[in-house]
């Protein structure tokens, strides 16, 4: 294990609690995230675990507690404040602008990083040419690194469904994140696509040094991907540590499995 | 052109292309979505360097070299660099799995392997401790290499940076490289090729470098190639073909060689590239019309219906007007609408508008197949070769194309039929021998100097053209006497568009049965059409409806067999489906994608029993290897379909 170095962590969820009316999504919920980890979040469905991310990318705000994110601490945000501040997502069902080539769905998630006005753009002269070469180059160094090359002027509904998971992860690190967020990127995958994806997500930790923080089902992808896990359920956190820690915890096991009463 | 002579070996000629077209590109290579080019002198340039950097590195005269990877210039690069520093490279089909890398690279006694990327990388780390004579693994992309242990390895840029930091050192290093270039010599072995091992385990076929100039430099002139032609480099490199057609011929005519950006991207590459020059195995030409036939099915009524009435225009006038023949007016009117309409758009599309020249070969190509080719204006034409030969024995020259001929002997080529049937070749390409083989050499060479080539053939007496059977090997008979020669059936079956791959059965038995692979994208768009709902290949395949499309198919071929005096009675009588895809990973098919039917025979034994007992259906268990090398299990129970044979015409039978 790591020295528990405060400087190392860049993001901490203390405390936080969130309520739907009457329904208690997460309740003081605590953990930290390290800078360059692989970071799992676990739970059994309707544990709190989209909740969770949705809370630290600022699309919930939690009634609670506070999150705090490269020493930044603050308890009101907005998603694209998030962004810019270099947390980006992945959603559970695709989130993709369908009608869209790959190469635009991929060059959407610079939207932030662009800084010429729009009559430069409309333009497209000068200023705006170069910085939209620019773009052009990073998007493509991603096409490049997720193998999507074949597929770059296809629209992403025409795409099968493993491929537009790779697209959308593709638009993610075309912000170029600090923490990337993932929640299920192998659902629905057959184990080719899994492996692949697997694939992915190292690479994209150990040659970026991004830090990511994702959600699974598949146990056997997160034993093998995380070096930390996080368990939730009923909104409570449950067990947190190594993946070898977290599946000898006995509440972990009867939680997934049930416990007779 | 000025080849022969005095320009013996690769890197010479790479000198003169260097001062004769110095500005022209040679190579070409997408990246980051840009076409990326470099002109001769420019490769020159790098080659230079690389090969001062692997000189540094050890690499001496007569040491071989592996090269594993797909068609990046990189790989091409460490060729000429190798070539340079006359050390031998051995191509390696990039998709073999670690077990037959072990093997090639071990029986090479290769010293250093140039690998691709991290896929190929750590298949040779698997393998190392069989190769004791291993020193230096080089690299081209570093993705994911990071953490590795780099006592072994080192980045090809990494060696063409040191060669040039050593070459700015040093001002008279560069002329020293000239001068070895000068001093190589023809008979130096260029290349060796391993053989893709259709019968038994691969050979290295050692090629000397002024026979390999030789016989590209008869065919660039037969062909009337420039430096102004295009190719396209898509094939395995270690492939005879690519290192021939691309390699070999874009040296000695210094036209441009593009590598493509990727695997998946040679469609779309081709078509922006649009090559002059294109050479491609049948399976790809019938890829091509597959997918253009499912996307007709899918366009609107009115342009099917044109589509349809040109292409018979085409089938009626086009090869005649290619072959210059006469054609009535009315004729060339209609075909000229045509092109306008669909023809060049068509071939717009598939990437082939500016194709003077284009070669089929390594397997018989469907008569139907290459006549739509033709039609629609292609200059498609057949060759007949071989790794032995350094790739050319005949070739059909323009205007005398026969769909069912490989064409007269090349340039220089000689050709003779022994008394067994087989073809025999003499050639100015033809290899020096087997690489520390000298007994499987001994045996392939008659003694007057030939080359057996193992083909069964005969020259037509009406064209004075080659045809080729079969492997002489596998033409046999069945029980009553009948001649059976399974390529030639599983070549008719296959030019079915629902069918992909067949496997016939039948020397020495009573019948004819024959394993069946549907093709995945033709068979799933009829699904699709027909609402029928599937979930995997295993599930199509064993369709009840897809068995009746695919019967309704070999009930065709029988028919048209009894029409056949000779073929008649080796119809198919059984069948079955497969319920897996052949595959060159498990060793059902070679790296070239041909089966090997032997082993076929011996992995699916209990269904070949059950075809000759009449049992109607029959459990297979089969042991698949996956991509990354693991093993896994499939099991199924087939059904096997009888179908009825078709009687030979009364009159045929009366002449019988």
């Amino acid at each position: 294990m790591r020295s528990p170095d405060v400087d190392d962590v860049l993001l901490r969820v203390e405390d936080v609690s969130l309520a739907f009316g009457g329904v208690k999504a997460l309740t003081d919920v605590s953990f930290d995230i390290r800078k360059g980890e692989i970071r799992a979040i676990i739970g059994p469905n309707g544990a709190g675990k989209t909740s969770m991310l949705n809370v630290v990318n600022g699309f919930y705000h939690p009634h609670q507690g506070s999150i705090t994110f490269k020493g930044k601490t603050r308890t009101w945000m907005q998603p694209y404040e998030a962004s810019r501040g270099g947390i980006a997502r992945t959603f559970q069902n695709v989130a993709l602008f369908k009608g869209m080539s790959a190469l635009d769905n991929i060059t959407a998630g610079r939207t932030l990083k662009m800084r010429c006005g729009m009559f430069w753009q409309a333009l497209r002269f000068g200023p705006a040419q170069r910085e939209e070469i620019e773009h052009r180059r990073r998007v493509e160094e991603i096409i490049e690194f997720l193998e999507i090359e074949a597929i770059r002027k296809v629209p992403v509904a025409r795409l099968p469904y493993g491929l537009q998971k790779r697209v959308e992860l593709g638009r993610a690190l075309a912000m170029e994140p600090e923490l990337l967020l993932l929640d299920e990127p192998m659902a629905g995958m057959n184990l080719e696509e899994k492996e692949d994806m697997s694939r992915f997500i190292i690479d994209v930790n150990d040659q970026y040094g991004t830090t990511i923080a994702l959600i699974e089902h598949d146990m056997a992808v997160v034993m093998d991907l995380s070096d930390r896990v996080v368990v939730l359920d009923h909104g409570i956190k449950i067990a947190d540590g190594s993946p070898d820690e977290v599946k000898r915890s006995q509440m972990v096991i009867d939680a997934y499995l049930g416990v007779a009463h | 052109m000025d080849v022969g002579g005095s320009l013996d070996t690769f890197p010479k000629l790479l000198l003169r292309n260097a001062a004769q077209f110095g500005n022209h590109a040679a190579l070409r290579h997408k990246h980051l979505g840009i076409w990326q080019s470099w002109s001769w002198a420019q490769v020159l340039d790098i080659v230079r360097a690389y090969a001062v950097g692997l000189q540094r590195l050890g690499l001496k005269q007569n040491d071989t070299i592996a090269i594993v990877g797909s068609n990046r210039p990189k790989m091409y690069l460490t060729v000429m660099a190798a070539q340079t520093v006359r050390a031998i490279p051995v191509p390696v089909y990039s998709d073999a799995v670690a077990d037959e890398l072990s093997y090639v690279l071990g029986h090479a006694d290769v010293q250093f392997v140039a690998a691709q990327d991290q896929e190929q990388v750590d298949k040779l780390l698997s393998v190392v401790e069989h190769l004791p004579h291993l020193k230096t693994i080089l690299y081209d992309e570093d993705r994911g290499l990071r953490d590795y242990d780099h006592n072994l390895l080192t980045k090809i840029d990494d060696v063409i940076a040191d060669g040039r930091a050593a070459l700015a050192a040093d001002n008279s290093l560069a002329a020293k490289i000239t001068a070895m270039i000068e001093r190589g010599e023809g008979s130096d072995t260029s290349v060796i090729l391993y053989t893709s091992g259709t019968t038994g385990s691969s050979k290295g076929v050692v090629l000397s470098a002024k026979r390999c100039i030789d016989a590209a430099t008869d065919t660039v002139r037969f062909d009337k190639l420039t430096e102004n032609d295009v190719a396209l480099a898509y094939l395995p490199l270690a492939w005879v073909g690519d290192h021939y057609m691309n390699y070999a011929q874009g040296l000695v005519a210094g036209f441009c060689m593009a590598c493509p950006e990727g695997r998946e991207t040679v469609q779309q590459d081709l078509r922006e590239i649009g090559p002059s020059f294109y050479f491609a195995p049948p399976r790809v030409f019938e890829t091509m019309l597959t997918r253009l036939m499912i996307r007709m099915e899918d366009a609107a009524a009115i342009k099917r219906s044109m589509f349809h009435y040109f292409l018979k225009v085409a089938r009626k006038y086009g090869e005649a007007i290619l072959a210059g023949k006469p054609v009535p007016t009315s004729g060339r009117i209609l075909y000229g609408i045509g092109s306008t309409l669909v023809y060049e758009p068509l071939k717009n599309v598939l990437g082939l508008s500016r194709v003077r020249v284009a070669y089929t070969a390594g397997e018989a190509i469907g008569p139907d197949l290459f006549a739509f080719y033709r039609a629609i204006g292609l200059n498609l034409k057949q060759l007949y070769g071989q790794t032995e030969a350094f790739l050319y024995v005949t070739c059909q020259p323009d205007g005398e194309i026969f769909a069912d001929t490989v064409g007269p002997p090349a340039p220089n080529v000689v050709v003779r039929i022994a008394e067994s049937g087989e073809v025999q070749f003499k050639s100015p390409g033809m290899f020096v021998q087997y690489y520390k083989d000298p007994a499987k050499t001994a045996e392939t060479m008659t003694l007057d100097g030939y080359v057996k080539t193992g083909d069964a053939g005969f020259f037509d007496e009406k064209t004075g053209h080659l045809k080729i059977i079969d492997r002489a090997r596998d033409v046999g008979r069945l029980k009553d006497g009948t001649l059976f020669a399974p390529k030639y059936l599983e070549n008719r079956l296959k030019f079915y568009p629902n069918i992909k791959e067949a496997v016939t059965f039948g020397d020495g038995r009573d019948c004819v049965c024959a394993m069946i692979n549907i093709d995945l994208m033709a068979v799933s768009n009829w699904a699709e059409r027909n609402n029928i709902a599937y979930g995997s290949y295993q599930e199509l395949a064993a369709n009840p409806l897809v068995y009746e499309m695919v019967e309704k198919n070999i009930t065709e071929m029988n028919a048209s067999l009894a029409e056949e005096k000779v073929m008649a009675g080796a119809q198919v009588r059984r069948f079955v489906i497969l319920h897996k895809e052949l595959e060159a990973d498990d060793g059902e098919l070679t790296r070239t994608q041909k089966v090997r039917r032997g082993f076929v025979a011996d992995r699916y034994a209990a269904l070949l029993a059950a075809f000759y007992n009449d049992a109607k259906e029959a459990d297979v268990c089969t042991e698949v290897t996956f991509e990354d090398g693991r093993k896994g299990r499939m099991t199924a129970r087939l059904k096997i379909y009888d179908l009825p044979t078709t009687q030979m015409p009364a009159d045929l039978e009366k002449a019988a």
